[in-house]
């Protein structure tokens, strides 16, 4: 029983990066019926979004390192440390949940610049041409970053309050190996709250009404006086800004690389596709569930039986879902159907 | 109009005297005529020979992504060091203190040294590209590099191939110098049996005889080399394995895999990861809490066989009590040590690290040979490091096995340090343990050298 809701935390943990990252993707298909594989990049630009203010945050003084007496070493003291003291080094401390004020204008700029910039002169070319365009600008984007940031996984350390681990199991009755991170936790707690959010944004505001009739009828919409194109592009902004928010709210757990958003890409477009193309509800819950069976997958009882199958359970799956239900688990008919 | 076919009509006198001609070459290629008849003549016919040009090429193939890319930076720096050093630039490091030695600085055979870098990427299709790269495009007669023990037994199998000789940097698999082990290749640094040796007297003090043991294990010749050595020293100590769960390079989170850890019964886990693999898994273990738990009545401890001080700072507080092996340490004492720690401190603001120290040895331990043999080709200068005994390179007394090509000497055991009384003070030395105790047949894992002509 232990193993199994750590696999359910596990597989939650995991499916909720997915969920978020799906989601924009989905978000982007579903108005634009643009099929962007520059996606995982914002993923990635998210992440550096953290890194750079935690650049900005520990820019230091160097203080000679008496202690060393071979050479001549310096030990790095942030300004802030110098100026506020304590204040300083909690400023420091909270490095990733305050890169959240800094990630959320920063995507959305980058993702109506990458919209206006590029992407609609490929609306109405061929998905193919789409996929090759936004690929390159993934590319470019990744190699930009590596360029500034260099090749290497950066440290992103969570905020001392949130470097321990919960021990769940005492608090819901089970053995005390059902502990689990705090940070992972509020990732969870987060893409929860994110995805709840992008719901009720589009279910309960006029903003997302409309936005949902385009998807349904783009023109039927323009017919009645609405600029439809100018509320799509706003949405690929809200993309671009739920994705590089999940890249935040990640570093702590993988420290980031240029090649971060690559790792995710495929896999989400899996859960997208295992979700049905378009359905924002389906990304959420093919991202869920991929992450559980993955984390399944992953036991060493199931791999004793079937070697290997944590690194193809995803794709496994897929296959089995497009076999069954081509259209995916929520797929509306008459999507990438034409 | 001339009959062309008369241009190559072989005379009885033309015969006679080509069959003689080949005669000769026979004889002598086949070793029946005295050696000196010959000595010298060898000088022009090897692959990128410097003898025409003032300077000799060394390439330098390191990671410079991926998750090894930390060890890799610091190789280079000491790569680029040893360079100076050869050159007679700065205060020669190493070069005063190593004995016996035939290096006079001034660069090797009075050829100044130069040198071209690559990147491997971590990946051995990439490390033998860029290998092939320096050989057949830039003419190095020499290459180094690391840090992944599949990266040196693919580059060393193609040193071998195109007759270059290939100084491994850091590489920790025993089938480096087992059984893929190359005429072409030579190891200074340690090997996973080794540290099992060396590690198994230390975990039974601290540690007792009745611990259930889980190894997380990368997936390729490194990890399974170690985590056989150190699961036959524990198992040889007593020690139950629980389990051995083998994890892909680069996997960054590991929760999928730590996870069943906790419930696993297992009161040891063993990380058999190096560079951010180690760095991430470690500290995913500890947010798991497993530092935290008690099982089986006894304190959950985690070690992690190969330690670096470069990944001990990458894991910062985590690493602090954990127990391991390493080639060297800039801590110790000794006037090679010192001297290495001086020159590189001074150089760059930092101390090195063992990737470093190992890649700084290996260059210089090449000059040294070619010096000795007064010459660069490959099978004398081969022939010169084979069983060739030192000191004076921060290990103490180290001989270069001509059996395997394998450098024994003594090994330190470490642990992370919990009160560091300088920042760099990351890992306290447990133990230096006698090169005599970690010696083994090399017979044990098989292989071959191969020719010494290729």
């Amino acid at each position: 029983m232990d193993a199994f809701v750590l696999q359910i935390l596990n597989g939650l943990d995991k499916g909720g990066s997915y969920a978020l990252i799906a989601l924009g993707l989905t978000l982007i298909f579903g108005t634009l019926g643009v099929v962007n594989f520059a996606h995982g990049a914002l993923f990635m630009l998210g992440a550096f979004c953290a890194v750079t203010l935690k650049k900005i945050l520990t820019i230091s003084k160097q203080v000679k390192d008496e202690s060393i007496t071979f050479f001549d070493a310096f030990k790095e003291v942030p300004y802030l440390e110098i100026w506020f003291g304590e204040t300083g080094a909690a400023i420091i401390d909270y490095a990733v949940p305050l890169s959240i004020l800094l990630a959320i204008p920063v995507m959305l700029l980058v993702g109506l610049a990458m919209e206006r910039g590029l992407i609609r002169f490929f609306y109405k070319r061929t998905h193919a041409e789409q996929i090759l365009v936004t690929f390159g600008l993934a590319i470019v984007l990744q190699e930009i970053v590596k360029a500034f940031f260099g090749a290497n996984p950066v440290p992103m350390p969570p905020p001392d309050l949130l470097t321990g681990s919960a021990d769940i199991g005492a608090a819901i009755g089970l053995g005390d190996s059902v502990i689990y991170p705090w940070w992972r936790l509020t990732y969870l707690l987060f893409a929860a709250v994110i995805i709840a959010a992008v719901f009720c944004f589009l279910q309960f505001t006029t903003f997302g009404m409309v936005v949902r009739a385009g998807m349904q009828d783009r023109e039927t919409v323009g017919l009645l006086g609405i600029n439809i194109e100018r509320r799509f592009t706003i949405v690929f902004g809200i993309a671009a800004v739920v994705s590089g928010l999940a890249g935040v709210m990640y570093t702590p757990i993988v420290p980031p690389d240029y090649h971060l958003g690559m790792d995710f890409l495929v896999l989400s477009f899996v859960v997208v596709v295992v979700g049905g193309m378009g359905s924002l509800g389906g990304a959420v819950t093919a991202g869920f569930l991929l992450g559980i069976l993955q984390s399944f997958a992953s036991m060493n009882e199931v791999k004793e039986i079937l070697p290997g199958i944590d690194q193809i359970i995803i794709f496994l799956v897929a296959v089995v879902i497009l076999l069954v239900r081509p259209r995916g688990l929520m797929g509306r008919k008459g999507v990438m159907e034409s | 109009m001339t009959n062309t076919t008369n241009k190559f009509k072989l005379s009885r006198r033309k015969l006679l005297t080509s069959a003689a001609a080949a005669g000769a070459g026979a004889a002598v290629f086949s070793g029946a005529t005295p050696y000196s008849f010959v000595k010298g003549a060898y000088a022009a016919d090897f692959r990128n020979d410097p003898s025409s040009q003032s300077f000799i090429k060394l390439g330098f193939n390191v990671p410079q992504t991926g998750p090894y890319a930390d060890e890799g930076a610091d190789e280079l720096r000491a790569y680029q060091l040893a360079v100076k050093h050869l050159n007679g630039e700065g205060d020669g490091g190493m070069l005063t203190t190593m004995k016996p030695s035939s290096l006079k600085g001034n660069g090797i055979l009075g050829k100044k040294v130069e040198y071209v870098t690559g990147d491997t990427q971590t990946k051995s299709d990439a490390a033998r590209a860029s290998a092939k790269r320096m050989i057949e495009k830039e003419g190095v007669t020499m290459f180094s590099g690391g840090s992944s023990s599949g990266v040196a037994i693919a580059t060393q199998s193609l040193a071998q191939e195109m007759g270059v000789i290939f100084m491994c940097g850091l590489t920790h698999s025993n089938d480096t110098t087992g059984k893929d082990k190359r005429r072409y290749g030579f190891r200074h640094f340690f090997n996973a049996y080794m540290s099992g040796a060396a590690l198994g007297p230390v975990l039974k003090e601290e540690m007792g005889t009745a611990r259930r043991a889980y190894h997380l294990t990368a997936d390729y010749t490194w990890g399974w080399t170690q985590e056989e050595s150190i699961k036959n020293t524990t198992e040889a100590l007593g020690w139950e394995t629980v389990n051995t769960v083998k994890t892909p390079v680069g996997a960054g989170d590991f929760s999928q895999y730590i996870t069943p850890v906790l419930n696993s019964g297992a009161d040891v886990l063993i990380l058999n990861h190096y560079g951010k693999d180690m760095i991430n898994s470690l500290t995913q273990a500890v947010q798991f809490g497993l530092r935290d738990k008690q099982v089986n009545g006894k304190n959950f401890e985690i070690i992690v066989p190969l330690f670096s001080r470069l990944m001990a700072q990458g894991a910062g507080e985590n690493i602090k009590g954990i127990l391991g092996t390493t080639n060297w340490n800039w801590a110790l004492q000794d006037a090679g040590s010192q001297a290495f720690v001086k020159s590189f401190g001074q150089e760059y603001g930092f101390p090195p690290s063992q990737a470093a120290h190992t890649c700084y040895v290996q260059t210089l331990l090449y000059a040294n040979a070619c010096e000795m043999a007064g010459t660069f080709y490959p099978p004398e200068v081969i022939k010169a490091l084979e069983g060739f005994s030192f000191d004076g390179m921060g290990n103490g007394p180290t001989e270069y096995r001509a059996a395997d090509h394998q450098c024994f000497k003594d090994v330190l055991v470490v642990r992370g340090n919990a009160n560091p009384s300088t920042q760099f003070d990351l890992l306290e030395i447990v133990k230096e343990v006698p090169r005599a105790q970690v010696e083994y047949d090399p017979s044990i894992f098989g292989g071959e050298l191969g020719p010494y002509e290729v």
